[in-house]
């Protein structure tokens, strides 16, 4: 069972392919859950205490805007312990602010730079692609499960 | 600075999301509550909302599953269920996060076409899609097509 990383971190799809063939995904609700399961200072609503974009500072330098580093808290950790990832390219519902936006680039910077298995895609517009962009989900997967 | 108390520590919250013409969530609400041994179970418009230990949830969704596998889609959630922070009970107007699920829906029966024929055949006859990175260069023929459809 590998891990793999799902952009966007938020995809019921990919989330739910993922599981469906074997691996874990990893996505923010998974990191906003370990948050909000933790006793702690009340930081409604998300529970991002002014110490995660201190923690942010791992993956983003000092001068990028608090709200990427603060992401990037809840991303970073889980890219490092990523062992594979799917990215969805053409993914409109990621779009956000500043801070989404800049977080999404950095996100989908580092994990070109890193060197693991990753499988690009762009949803699917009809039933033929949609044949396609699961079967290239599956043998990904499975090629990933037979790797290991 | 106010101090933070969790609930349901411990636990997991999935979402379980259908797209059927044979079931709706309230079907699948019922065969949950059958086979549940003391998980929390939310029916909503688009399926379910299962709260409690990580192995009784796997269990619950690997019977649901079976209904309809090709129409029903898991994903995970960070708070539980009717959390303030996140119930539209509290703040009105659709959940925090509801706007990307309402999309994939969208994709979501593209999907189950694509499970559904998969089951009769190999993925690996099936031809990959195409490479999102690429950018491939207009063809002459189809540059000359624009022309002249703009000139005429």
């Amino acid at each position: 069972m590998v891990k793999v990383f799902i952009y966007p971190a938020t995809s019921l799809i990919l989330s739910d392919m993922v599981a469906r063939f074997g691996h874990t995904p990893l996505s923010s609700a998974t990191a906003i859950r370990e948050r909000v399961q933790t006793a702690g200072l009340e930081s409604p609503p998300l529970q991002i205490t002014p110490e995660e974009p201190k923690k942010g500072l791992k993956w983003a330098a000092v001068e990028v805007p608090a709200g990427v580093r603060g992401r990037m808290s809840l991303y970073g950790p889980m890219i490092e312990a990523a062992g594979a990832a799917i990215i969805i390219n053409d993914a409109d519902l990621a779009f956000g602010c500043m801070g989404c936006a800049r977080t999404n680039e950095l996100v989908k910077f580092l994990l070109h730079q890193k060197e693991m298995p990753r499988l690009e895609l762009n949803y699917p517009k009809n039933e033929d692609e949609g044949v396609k962009f699961v079967a290239a989900i599956k043998r990904f997967l499975t090629e990933l499960g037979a790797a290991k | 600075m106010t101090p933070y108390t969790p609930v349901h520590v411990g636990s997991v919250t999935k979402y379980v999301v259908i797209e059927s013409f044979d079931l709706t969530p309230a079907d699948l609400a019922i065969r949950a509550y059958e086979i549940s041994k003391g998980a929390m179970i939310k029916e909503t418009c688009f399926g379910l909302v299962i709260n409690g230990r990580e192995d009784e949830v796997n269990r619950i969704i690997a019977g649901l599953r079976k209904i309809d596998p090709d129409h029903i889609f898991v994903k995970d959630r960070g708070f539980p269920p009717g959390d303030p922070r996140r119930c539209r009970a509290n703040l009105g107007g659709a959940r925090p996060g509801y706007n990307g699920m309402e999309y994939e829906m969208t994709i979501i029966p593209y999907i189950s076409h694509g499970l559904e024929e998969l089951n009769k055949k190999d993925a690996t006859a099936v031809p990959p899609p195409a490479n999102p990175l690429e950018h491939p260069l207009l063809d002459i023929s189809r540059l000359k097509k624009l022309i002249d459809a703009q000139e005429s």
